[in-house]
């Protein structure tokens, strides 16, 4: 059976007798951020066409469909055009600042990706405080924006990275308060331990009505935190031409572009783990033959599966949904989301400590 | 009391959001309902809007008669002198003197598409025609006359 724990384990192996442990190890530090940087590149140009395609089924289009068959390489050519053009800074822009904000932005992506569990036994850095480490960078996005949005010297642009800021600031509560149910059901912040309580059902199943309503507000939450609409009052191109990336062209603005379809690929990932079981097969209670079959999907793909189904469900609100204003955004968060989420944390709680779930 | 009123807003709002998401959840699995033309390649069984408006035309009949008295009604509706009514006077079979088009002109550059000029005429002669491959390399073969030459009023219409 095809397993990606196959191959690194494979590969380490023949590095430790090849080398030494330290050149080995770094070998695999090369080796690993390789694959991250394809994973990301790849993601980027999947990612874009599926939101093109699937904005377009909704809107009862055909979406791309000239580059190739089906229009499967028009993201290769757009990016291909777009490492073409000229990255321009403007005059008055902080020229240091203004460099820099993409890369920062693409680095928290990059750093995102630490803790997530591929598949079994697949996982860059499997650090006991895994949930911590993803709410604690997530926000430093924020940071990105920010910088963008005060290096361009445009109002467009800080007053976008100004939006960008208010609004992640508030949605990290309710996007923390939702990670916390499964902490608390779990009693551990390592992502490898969080999947392996998801062994025989996953948590979302497992964890009655409150799981349900912590996953919803997850989805909301993270929706706001990647700027995606209906939350995407920071970029709102009909008020605020591109907001904070409204000054940046060329590859630049492709790196804020990549970096927010990775974001999306993460929290999606992160809310497969915790709430879908990661990479964890479907198994149905007694029904042995049925477990045995759903076993035979390597984990990778349950993995990815789960992840691209969240993808879809936020790429679904994105073309449903009207964007917010301002004041319903905040009141949103902190008249409704903040409030639900608190009361379902101490619900979940008590579930936990009585041991009502299953 | 607030507790209800809360309560109530917020399945009330997530009724209509999932109310939302059927929808378009409904266009997603249903590609029957793409309403895309392909122009280009599609361009022989084209199927265009019904009420599609590309130009002012003048429909003829068989024995290249057309509906047009010549009252200028168009011409007045129109808001950007785009219909130019040129009249001539015409003697009837009852040999009285009757006033007649002798050439509608129609400028389609100037031309919005705004359909005053049909909903004007009293006759219902001009119609709105789906026809939007207007380039030329000439701006003057964008001024067309509309009545087609050596036509005439048809019988009955006053």
């Amino acid at each position: 059976m095809f397993s990606l724990e196959g191959i690194t384990t494979a590969t380490q192996d023949w590095l430790l007798i090849k080398f030494n442990p330290t050149i080995a190890l770094a070998i695999e530090c090369v080796i690993v951020i390789l694959l991250s940087i394809s994973l990301f590149a790849l993601l980027g140009l999947v990612l874009v066409l599926m939101e093109r395609k699937v904005a377009a089924r909704i809107q009862i289009r055909l979406g791309p469909n000239r580059v190739g068959p089906g229009g499967i390489f028009q993201t290769a050519a757009d990016t291909l055009k777009l490492v073409m053009k000229e990255g321009l800074t403007p005059d008055t822009a902080d020229k240091f600042l203004f460099n820099l904000a993409p890369f920062v932005v693409m680095m928290v992506a990059m750093l995102l990706l630490a803790p997530i569990a591929f598949a079994k036994n697949f996982q860059i850095w499997d650090i006991n405080i895994g949930v911590l480490y993803i709410s604690a960078i997530s926000s430093l996005s924020v940071i990105g924006i920010l910088m963008a949005g005060w290096a361009s010297n445009n109002k467009y642009s800080l007053l976008g990275a100004m939006r960008s800021g208010a609004q992640i600031v508030s949605y990290e509560l309710s996007a923390g308060f939702a990670v916390l149910t499964i902490v608390v059901l779990t009693g551990s912040l390592q992502i490898s331990e969080i999947v392996a309580a998801q062994e025989n059902g996953w948590w979302l199943f497992k964890g009655h009505i409150p799981v349900i309503i912590a996953f919803v507000l997850y989805i909301i939450a993270v929706t706001a935190e990647t700027n995606r609409a209906p939350f995407d009052l920071a970029e709102a191109e009909s008020e605020l031409t591109a907001g904070f990336h409204t000054e940046y062209s060329g590859m630049k603005f492709a790196l804020f572009f990549l970096a927010e379809y990775i974001n999306i690929f993460i929290v999606c990932a992160i809310g497969a783990t915790l709430f879908l079981g990661g990479w964890m097969p479907f198994h149905m209670g007694n029904w042995e033959s049925f477990n045995h079959i759903m076993d035979y999907i390597p984990s990778s793909i349950w993995f990815m599966g789960k992840t691209f189904f969240l993808i879809f469900l936020i790429m679904w609100f994105r073309w449903t949904f009207p964007r917010l204003r301002v004041d319903q955004l905040l009141n949103l968060e902190w008249k409704y989301l903040l409030p639900i989420s608190l009361f379902n944390l101490l619900l979940v709680t008590i579930i936990a400590i009585m041991g009502w779930h299953f | 009391m607030f507790l209800k009123d809360y309560i109530y807003d917020v399945y009330n709002g997530v009724r209509s959001l999932l109310k939302g998401m059927r929808k378009t959840g409904y266009y997603f699995t249903h590609s029957k309902e793409i309403i895309t033309e392909q122009y280009p390649d599609n361009r022989a069984t084209l199927k265009l809007a019904d009420r599609f408006k590309g130009e002012v035309i003048m429909p003829h009949d068989d024995n290249n008669e057309h509906a047009c008295t010549g009252c200028t009604a168009c011409e007045i509706a129109c808001p950007n002198g785009t219909i130019k009514v040129v009249t001539k006077s015409e003697f009837n079979a009852e040999g009285k003197k009757k006033k007649a088009v002798d050439a509608l002109v129609y400028r389609l550059e100037l031309c919005t598409m705004c359909n005053l000029c049909v909903v004007a005429c009293p006759s219902d002669a001009i119609k709105m025609a789906p026809n939007f491959e207007h380039s030329v390399f000439d701006r003057t073969k964008l001024t067309k006359i509309l009545n087609k030459p050596g036509s005439k009023i048809r019988e009955g219409i006053e």
